[in-house]
């Protein structure tokens, strides 16, 4: 998996921060530096693994990332231009190319609407292919994430958790992006599905150049399926690079930690 | 030895939400599932997803919309809950039972701080003052792994990370000692060595006050760190049931050897993973029942 050739860069990551105001009253409120100084870059078809501890910053990184919240200081280039600060065409182009699968499938989903519709939103709103070209669009998506085509016009509320995680897949891949931002996508599936969705991003990866951040607890799953792996811990990038290296030489304590209680496939009994 | 949960012959079908018509019939979600989970002890469900792992752990305290019809029988403490109303099962919910949902963001209400709301869980169920029921509070956000959970009691929940607002409603349904934990999911969103705290505060909810406990999960490692017993699931059928280890050591059936294939970890890395086919293929469906019943 590791090019002689130098990959391109498609995101970089540069210097970036976000806090935010812990609840409770004024006297007591305490600021929560959920990004701390954060710079990374990801290649060209290439997936960057990101673990961390629950509360370490994955989610807000993301979504720094997809412009969703704007960080208080740093930058974000995507192909070579700052994301801050993009409008009109320039804003909805980023917006194709770059799409998320949100962590939480139940609020991520629109509740009025059908499935179907969720997934098709992204090709009707670039006005991508003919309609009819859009439905067989859909269910092929449902088809690539393992889900019964016949699902499509149910609403999600009539959905398992697994089958929702997995339509907010397929709306991702919808628009044929070139960077995923997938937040937590296979932590509600059984292991046999999240084999065919990490399948499903290994194919993307080689056939399409996809490149994609991969945001997971679970590091058996990001050793799997990353090129690189960074780990973030209280918001701080405590470790990068290789997959591999970091596996076999960890640097921080943390990802020792981590490394350490990762349970074996078929573990002894307690 | 005695039942604390049962479940006889128990079915559930959703009327259909199909919009289209011709749309073929929707099977059950559950079907024909029976088992005994007994006091004390800590019984696993792992399985498809879709597979009717939920539905089957709302069906306990009357928690499915009313689309669904539930047939069979569910006991708790030898007590028929199919039919039971509103008020007779709420009375039952807190100390009796306890639930963890799969969904966080639903069982948690958004304009309320979440200690709040742990406390409120507290007070709910035994007399003790306000005061008391936030220390109280504190100490669960503190013993799930909440850092500084003095200063985060007052966050309302989407101040919180994904794993955070799941250890909240563990808090909460850990902070009456029930004698029955339902936990769907509980552990999706936490990395191992979070985990491994959660799942031993509910080793010593078992230990200390003899909680029994349904655990659904798809994490093979959960199951075998803290289940005795453990069911597959797969299309709404109960494939097999197994103390925690054989089913590692001596998987019987034909789907739940595929499972144990299908994980990442041993695989080389950047390889492709088996996947066995989904249930709503039906043709794959009976093969797999056939080749499981051998
Ligand atoms: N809107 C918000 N207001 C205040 N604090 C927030 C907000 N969103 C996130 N935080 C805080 O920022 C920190 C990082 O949260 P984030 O969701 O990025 O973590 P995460 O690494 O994704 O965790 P998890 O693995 O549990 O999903 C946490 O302490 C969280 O409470
Ligand atoms: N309210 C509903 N109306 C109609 N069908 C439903 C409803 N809720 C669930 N279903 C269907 O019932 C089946 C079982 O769903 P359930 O949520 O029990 O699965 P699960 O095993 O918990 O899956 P997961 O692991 O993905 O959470 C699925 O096919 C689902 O689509
Ligand atoms: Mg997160
Ligand atoms: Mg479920």
């Amino acid at each position: 998996m590791s090019d002689i050739v130098p990959a391109t860069t498609l995101l970089r990551v540069e210097g970036l921060n976000k806090t935010y105001q812990a609840g409770g009253p004024p006297w007591r409120r305490r600021r929560v530096h959920a990004v701390d100084n954060v710079s990374l870059t990801v290649a060209r078809g290439r997936t960057l693994g990101l673990v961390g501890e629950s509360g370490s910053g994955k989610s807000t990184l993301g979504r720094c990332i997809l412009g969703l919240i704007s960080p208080d200081s740093g930058q974000v280039v995507f192909d070579g231009v700052e994301v801050q600060g993009l409008s009109g065409k320039a804003l909805s182009s980023f917006r194709r190319r770059v799409q998320p699968v949100f962590q939480d499938p139940y609020s991520s989903l629109d509740p009025r609407w059908p499935v179907g519709r969720s997934v098709r939103e992204s090709l009707d709103s670039y006005r991508i292919g003919t309609p009819a070209d859009r439905e067989r669009r859909v269910l092929d998506l449902f088809d690539r994430v393992g889900l019964n085509p016949n699902l499509v016009n149910r609403l999600p509320t009539h959905l398992s958790g697994g089958q929702r995680q997995r339509v907010g897949i397929a709306a991702a891949l919808a628009s044929d992006p070139e960077l995923i931002i997938a937040d937590e996508p296979v932590s509600a599936l059984d292991l046999s599905v999240q084999a065919q969705i990490l399948n499903l991003f290994m194919d993307l990866q080689q056939d399409l150049g996809v490149a994609s951040i991969f945001i997971s607890h679970d590091l058996g799953v990001v050793e799997h399926i990353s090129d690189e792996i960074a780990v973030l811990y209280h918001g701080v990038v405590v470790e990068t690079g290789d997959v591999e290296q970091v596996m076999k030489r960890p640097v921080h304590p943390y990802t020792s930690r981590l490394l350490a209680a990762i349970p074996s496939s078929t573990p002894p009994r307690r | 030895m005695t039942g604390v949960l049962s479940f006889t012959d128990v079915a559930v079908r959703f009327a259909s939400t199909e919009t289209s018509t011709g749309a073929p019939p929707v099977p059950p979600a559950v079907d024909s599932v029976s088992f005994t989970i007994n006091r004390g002890e800590i019984f696993g469900i792992v399985g498809e997803s879709g597979s009717g792992k939920s539905t089957l752990a709302n069906s306990v305290m009357g928690l499915l919309p009313r689309s669904a019809q539930v047939t069979g029988s569910i006991r708790v403490n030898d007590r028929e809950v199919i039919g039971l109303d509103d008020d007779q099962l709420r009375s039952m919910r807190g100390d009796e039972v306890s639930m963890i949902f799969q969904d966080a963001s639903a069982s948690l209400d958004p304009t309320w701080s979440v200690g709040d709301q742990i406390a409120e869980t507290i007070r709910a169920h035994r007399t003790i003052s306000r005061r008391g029921a936030r220390a109280k509070a504190i100490s669960l956000m503190t013993e799930v792994g909440i850092a500084d959970a003095a200063s985060r009691y007052s966050d309302a929940p989407h101040r919180l990370s994904g794993g955070m607002r799941q250890r909240i409603m563990i808090a909460a349904a850990l902070a009456n000692n029930p004698q029955l934990l339902i936990a769907d999911e509980p552990t999706t969103a936490l990395d191992v060595t979070i985990q491994a705290q959660v799942l031993a505060l509910i080793g010593e909810l078992r230990k200390n006050h003899g909680t029994t406990v349904l655990l659904i999960t798809h994490d093979l490692g959960v199951v075998a760190q803290v289940c005795d017993r453990v069911g597959v699931m797969y299309g709404g059928k109960l494939l097999e049931v197994a103390a925690a280890e054989d089913l590692f050591a001596n998987p019987q059936h034909a789907y739940t050897r595929a499972l144990l294939a299908a994980s990442p970890s041993g695989a080389p890395r950047g390889s492709r993973l088996p996947v066995i086919p989904a249930a709503w293929n039906i043709e794959d469906l009976q093969r797999l029942r056939q080749e499981g019943t051998e």
